[in-house]
């Protein structure tokens, strides 16, 4: 476990490769939500040789359906869902150059493949801290597909978001790390 | 003889209202005790370090009234009816959507239903799933349990063989959990049916979770299973948000029921950390 990192999407391969399993970064910059439906539409937009509705070469999406903004705030909770429902769309993304991926839970062996052949990394946020995460958003706007309500896609802008490296380009994997660390059985 | 006491739907509109904000935006008192006695015993630093994130966020939370966490559930309802009460002007399931759909307005939480096809959102975060009782008495007693999809979608239903035995029930509850992992955003709490059919045990043990985390099963049987399936589970090393350590469960419920000779059923409801439920009785 290193001290904390800093990243700055959009991220380079040496942002990515930098990183070990178990590192703790901080995000500072622009991201992008999405989720279930969204990925959907983003791969079959893809297939169809349309436009993605935000770059991605370097990009780094967020698995996140937030709650609706209280009066005066730029967003709801906003913590972690969680990605192995986006295991079937994420490969294409990376192929296309997303850099990281902010959710909870395991990947399956295709994203952890795709991570090292594309210089990807998976980044965990604290599952259920919605309302901590959302004290890092400084801005949300609604890019795409507003009729997906908590599923559209947002360009969020972050400051200080507090992150565990999971997945990193050279198979490390802190969920089965950490989990070996601790396991008396 | 006892006199029939008369409860107006509104006043179920207002209370199951009531009820999603308060089970969305505060955590329960029983959970915010069992994160800090479980920080004295995690032996991982990074462990220690999310439950004390758990607690600032919870902090925020209620500081802001905004829901601790942003899969603000489908609306579980619990409503155990006296047979001594009449209610009144209006349809009870009804009263219930209303309340849900007045509720998450209101609080701004996240309406989380959709068509399991076409995947658009009811927009309302109803139909309300809603198990009746009737119970002696003449109270309404109503609980309100925001249930998120990533700890539901880890929740399994076992047919076992009654060969396989207690080992056998033991086994299915580990599985579960160990398939689950970082999943369903641990430290987790389970609730374990045992016994009914293949639709009962789920609903309850799904019911298990209205229980407080401190509290001691009646039944003993129940009570040992409880603290021998928590020892086991915290034994795994998943710990708090998967990251590794000995914080995977919080507390395990367990309801024991007799079976068909042929069955032996288990259900194993597993709940997020946020464990939240709030209740009323009218």
């Amino acid at each position: 476990m290193s001290e904390l990192i800093r990243l700055n999407p959009p991220l380079c391969d040496a942002d990515v490769t930098q990183l070990t399993a178990g590192d703790k970064v901080l995000v500072s910059g622009t991201i992008y939500t999405g989720r279930d439906a969204a990925h959907k539409r983003i791969v079959d937009t893809l297939a169809q040789g349309g436009e993605p509705p935000f770059p991605l070469e370097g990009a780094m999406i967020f698995y996140v359906g937030p709650s609706p903004a209280p009066p005066g705030r730029v967003i709801g909770a906003a913590g972690p869902t969680t990605s192995y429902r986006m295991d079937a769309y994420a490969p294409t993304l990376m192929e296309k150059g997303l850099k990281a991926m902010i959710g909870k839970g395991k990947r399956n062996d295709e994203v952890k493949e795709a991570m090292a052949k594309y210089k990807a990394v998976y980044l965990a946020a604290i599952g259920g801290a919605g309302a901590l995460m959302a004290r890092c958003i400084k801005e949300a706007e609604v890019i795409a597909y507003p009729e997906l309500g908590p599923e559209a896609v947002r360009r969020l802008v972050v400051q200080d978001m507090p992150l565990f490296v999971v997945n990193d380009v050279h198979g490390g994997d802190l969920y089965q790390q950490g989990r070996q660390a601790y396991a008396r059985r | 003889m006892s006199s029939v006491r008369t409860v107006e739907v509104s006043a179920i509109v207002d209370a199951v209202a009531r009820l999603c904000g308060e089970a969305d935006i505060y955590l329960p008192e029983d959970v915010r005790q069992a994160f800090t006695r479980a920080q004295a015993s995690e032996p991982s630093p990074v462990g220690r370090e999310v439950l004390e994130r758990l607690l600032e966020n919870a902090d925020i939370a209620a500081e802001e009234k905004m829901p601790i966490c942003q899969d603000c559930g489908l609306a579980i309802i619990f409503i155990d009816i006296g047979q001594d009460v009449h209610i009144t002007g209006g349809d009870l399931s009804e009263a219930i959507n209303e309340g849900v759909r007045r509720g998450y307005q209101e609080h701004h939480l996240r309406k989380s239903s959709c068509h399991p096809f076409t995947r658009l959102n009811t927009g309302d975060n109803t139909p309300a799933i809603i198990n009746y009782s009737i119970v002696p008495g003449d109270k309404v007693h109503l609980w309100v349990v925001p249930k998120g999809g990533g700890s539901e979608n880890m929740s399994r239903v076992f047919l076992l063989t009654p060969a396989v035995g207690l080992a056998g029930v033991k086994n299915a509850v580990m599985e579960t959990v160990t398939n689950a992992g970082p999943n369903p955003c641990p430290p987790i709490i389970l609730g374990v049916a045992v016994g009914g059919t293949f639709d009962q045990a789920a609903v309850r043990a799904k019911r298990t979770l209205l229980r407080e985390l401190d509290s001691v099963n009646p039944d003993p049987e129940a009570d040992q299973l409880e603290k021998e399936i928590l020892e086991e589970v915290n034994k795994l090393g998943i710990g708090p948000a998967g990251l590794g350590g000995g914080t995977t469960c919080l507390k395990v419920f367990v309801d024991i029921k007799p079976c068909h000779i042929a069955s032996l059923p288990v259900a194993v409801n597993v709940q997020c950390h946020a464990a939240r439920h709030k209740e009323a009785v009218l």
